[in-house]
């Protein structure tokens, strides 16, 4: 018996040890998930990535290190849980300008509202007279891609008279750049102003521009780029490397693009022949394409993100009153549609679109479209309840 | 000077040459009093010790080491083994009634050492004894009772370790007793001790994490904002039923007052714990712990950091074959069952109206073997379920852990 009991048991552990890939959790398609580096990265790039995705996805600051003293969130990827699009818990809120002449409360803590203080200190609030916005945490995923179109692809999309009348005018959000940001190649300045084209208005230039602006007005963290604390305004020493800045740059440039699915299904391809027929790629342009990277991963290449990277009018609806850069208090920035149907794996299985998250369907997002969209809004209310949902399968399929 | 080395030197050396092949010259194992009902406020004497001749001291202490192989939505990082503590405990009968005992832990390979209780209990009634120095604050079971002979499993509950910050111990003084009546015994005790801090909403695990404030070493010299941590147990214990205890501790954990400027109110944290444990079916062993904590967050702060927390375990213990295995004469095979959970959020997002996540269920199937009460071998499955705070798909953890842990 002792015997038995002796083989048994070593069979059994034996049988565990060989098995343990097998019965352990299995790993999710890589098209069900929006993490992941862009293929063909070098090894020290992927050391670079991995460094990049450790500080924005672990490091979690606190008083100690640089926490506030007001924020938004603690760390990165607080609002943008595996890299997918936040909810209405993560929205910053911007107030303070209303026209291209700039921001009016900026010695009032503007453009952004920290809403959350460490304890001890009070939270802003947003003063009185200012008009604000609310914008809901973007994707990550494919942002190194968006980064290297060139100015010239994007000036080609813009349409700011409307030539073609059909009712649709996309302009480009012009901006001064920060004194850290060097211009990238293939840029097309005018009258000393850059095409800007990351967040909701386009109001940041590149991903540079965005991380440290990110890392200073929603966490605190002042580095040697913007080195002022936002409670005090006052200049202060750096609480973060540049090296972490570079290597969370370089984690956003080099996360890969969404992954669609389904693209063989008869109803997600009528889907989106729809979206075609319906005009909605005047502004979701399918089709982008980098220019030269040092990064051979991201260079001239072709993908699909469903965005002109231009400013729409899209109504009143929509028309919150505040802006950034150039934009009209109207006007928004064309989003990415890739994604899309991931949304939800990172907003708590729920939809939250638009740039403030009210909409919280696609269906309703497609409804609250107004200004150089009404067209296209008007033909899809017209579709019958078929061709609708080959439209919204062919959109969750990105 | 040269003669008197030599005569130390014999009597060092000489019973140590001759104890490597007889233990019993040099330590003998102190018999354990089996007739007195224990309880978990007793695990502290109740344990394995070796005594040297007739020296009013006793040692003792156990080991723990395993290896593990986990994979975390299918990504690995293979198999790696632990050493997750080594702990040494020492006891002394100082005079009659007053005794000494201490334990010194070594986690992870020596690069934590903790006091984990280093005590001095003075016996004047078995209903009254005053207990001081370093102390395990009475909260739940598992922190008092922690021992990893003890247990059939390889990890700590997650609600013990990560709600309860077991092992919780600190500077203070208190009472305890117990009286028995036939099958009956039940037990109070209640500590002054040193508590927490705000790390606990202050820390890099982005939530209101209690642990965080096992970090602060300076709470054995001083407290972090002169308020005591109080904690009461109550427990009682029928011989053929169960034995069931409640807990509370509570206190201040934020400095609301600093060189005599006052920086906040007095913001307060209460744990209440209940525990149980009990054998059914004549050898069915059952053993669970709940835990709620509360704490005083300011509202201004983030959501992340939550005002409530809860969880707890259940254990369940059947051996399947008992006697002599392997030529061990007193083995037993078990095979278990722990069902643990742990909510570090309890509560709704003020944007959203929704329910925050931010909560653990774990499912742990374990077989173990004792050749000996002292020491245990075992194998563990665990499957894990993370819900992040927005109730985004859970990320799923499975992996085997194989160890031992034996007293010595």
């Amino acid at each position: 018996m002792n015997k038995r009991l002796l083989i048994f048991a070593i069979i059994i552990e034996a049988l565990l040890i060989l098995s343990c890939e097998r019965i352990t959790p299995r790993v999710p398609a890589d098209d069900q998930i929006l993490d992941g580096p862009v293929d063909g990265l070098s090894s020290a790039e992927k050391r670079r990535f991995l460094a990049g995705d450790a500080a924005f996805n672990d490091e979690i600051f606190t008083s100690e290190t640089g926490l506030g003293s007001v924020f938004v969130a603690t760390s990165c990827g607080s609002c943008h849980a595996g890299d997918g699009k936040g909810t209405l818990f993560t929205t910053l809120t911007r107030f303070g300008q209303t026209d291209g002449s700039g921001n009016k409360f900026l010695h009032l803590g503007g453009p952004q509202l920290q809403n959350r203080a460490i304890p001890g200190y009070s939270p802003e609030s947003i003063p009185a007279g200012a008009t604000f916005s609310r914008f809901t945490p973007p994707a990550n995923t494919g942002l190194g891609l968006i980064e290297l179109v060139a100015d010239a692809d994007i000036l080609a999309m813009a349409d700011p008279s409307d030539t073609d009348k059909d009712g649709i005018s996309g302009v480009p959000n012009y901006g001064h750049l920060p004194s850290f940001v060097s211009p990238l190649p293939n840029a097309a300045p005018q009258n000393g102003k850059y095409i800007h084209r990351f967040g909701k208005k386009a109001a940041a230039y590149s991903l540079l521009h965005q991380t440290v602006n990110a890392y200073s007005q929603d966490i605190g963290i002042s580095s040697s780029f913007a080195p002022f604390d936002v409670y005090s305004g006052l200049e202060i020493d750096p609480e973060i490397s540049n090296l972490t800045i570079n290597n969370v740059v370089f984690y956003l440039q080099t996360l890969k693009a969404p992954i669609q699915r389904d693209q063989g299904d008869p109803q997600v391809k009528q889907g989106k022949q729809t979206f075609i027929d319906l005009g909605c790629e005047s502004c979701h342009k399918q089709d982008l394409k980098t220019g030269p990277s040092r990064v051979s991963a991201l260079s001239n290449k072709t993908f699909h993100p469903y965005t002109d990277l231009l400013l729409h009018d899209m109504g009143s609806g929509l028309n919150d009153g505040y802006t950034e850069g150039s934009a009209k208090t109207s006007e928004w920035r064309t989003p990415p549609l890739w994604g899309l149907g991931l949304s939800p794996n990172s907003q708590g299985g729920q939809y939250f679109l638009m740039h403030d998250g009210r909409a919280r369907s696609i269906e309703q997002a497609i409804e609250m479209h107004g200004g150089e969209a009404d067209g296209s809004k008007g033909r899809f209310k017209k579709l019958a309840q078929s061709e609708q949902a080959d439209l919204i399968k062919f959109l969750k399929s990105l | 000077m040269k003669k008197s080395l030599l005569i130390y030197l014999l009597i060092i050396c000489g019973p140590a040459l001759y104890g490597q092949t007889d233990t019993s010259f040099f330590f003998s194992r102190v018999k354990q009093d089996s007739s007195k009902l224990k309880l978990n406020m007793d695990a502290v004497y109740n344990r394995p010790f070796l005594q040297m001749g007739k020296l009013p001291v006793s040692l003792g202490g156990y080991l723990e080491a395993n290896s593990s192989y986990f994979s975390t939505d299918g990504i690995s990082e293979g198999l790696s083994f632990q050493l997750p503590r080594l702990t040494m405990f020492m006891s002394a009968s100082i005079r009659q009634r007053i005794k000494f005992m201490t334990e010194i832990e070594f986690e992870e390979g020596g690069r934590e050492i903790n006091i984990e209780f280093a005590a001095l209990d003075l016996e004047f009634n078995p209903l009254f004894n005053l207990r001081g120095g370093v102390i395990m604050n009475p909260i739940g079971s598992f922190n008092q009772n922690h021992d990893g002979p003890k247990w059939e499993f390889i990890s700590r509950p997650v609600s013990s370790t990560t709600i309860i910050p077991s092992t919780w111990s600190n500077v203070g003084f208190g009472l305890f007793g117990k009286y028995s009546k036939k099958n009956w015994v039940w037990a109070y005790e209640a500590y002054l001790s040193n508590g927490f801090d705000d790390k606990i909403i202050n820390n890099n695990q982005n939530r209101t994490w209690f642990p965080a404030s096992k970090a602060n070493r300076d709470r054995f010299e001083e407290s972090f904002n002169g308020v005591p941590l109080k904690t009461l147990k109550m427990a009682i214990r029928h011989r053929k039923v169960a034995e069931i205890g409640v807990s509370w501790m509570g206190g201040v954990y934020n400095k609301f007052k600093d060189d005599g400027l006052v920086l906040d109110k007095k913001r307060r944290l209460n744990f209440i714990a209940l525990d149980i444990n009990s054998t059914i079916l004549k050898d069915t062993y059952l053993n669970g712990e709940w835990v709620w904590a509360y704490v005083d967050v300011p509202d201004t702060y983030i959501q992340q950091f939550g005002n409530r927390q809860q969880g707890g375990f259940l254990d369940i213990v059947q051996p399947i074959k008992k006697g002599k295995m392997l030529g061990w004469s007193e083995s037993v095979l078990n095979v278990a069952l722990r069902l643990e959970y742990a909510d570090y959020n309890v509560g709704n997002f003020q944007e959203l109206g929704l329910r925050i996540a931010d909560h653990v269920y774990a499912l742990v199937p374990a077989i173990s073997f004792r050749p000996s009460a002292q020491t245990v071998i075992r194998a563990n499955y665990r499957y894990e379920r993370h819900r992040d705070l927005l109730r985004n798909p859970a990320s799923q953890t499975g992996g085997f852990q194989f160890g031992f842990s034996t007293y010595f």
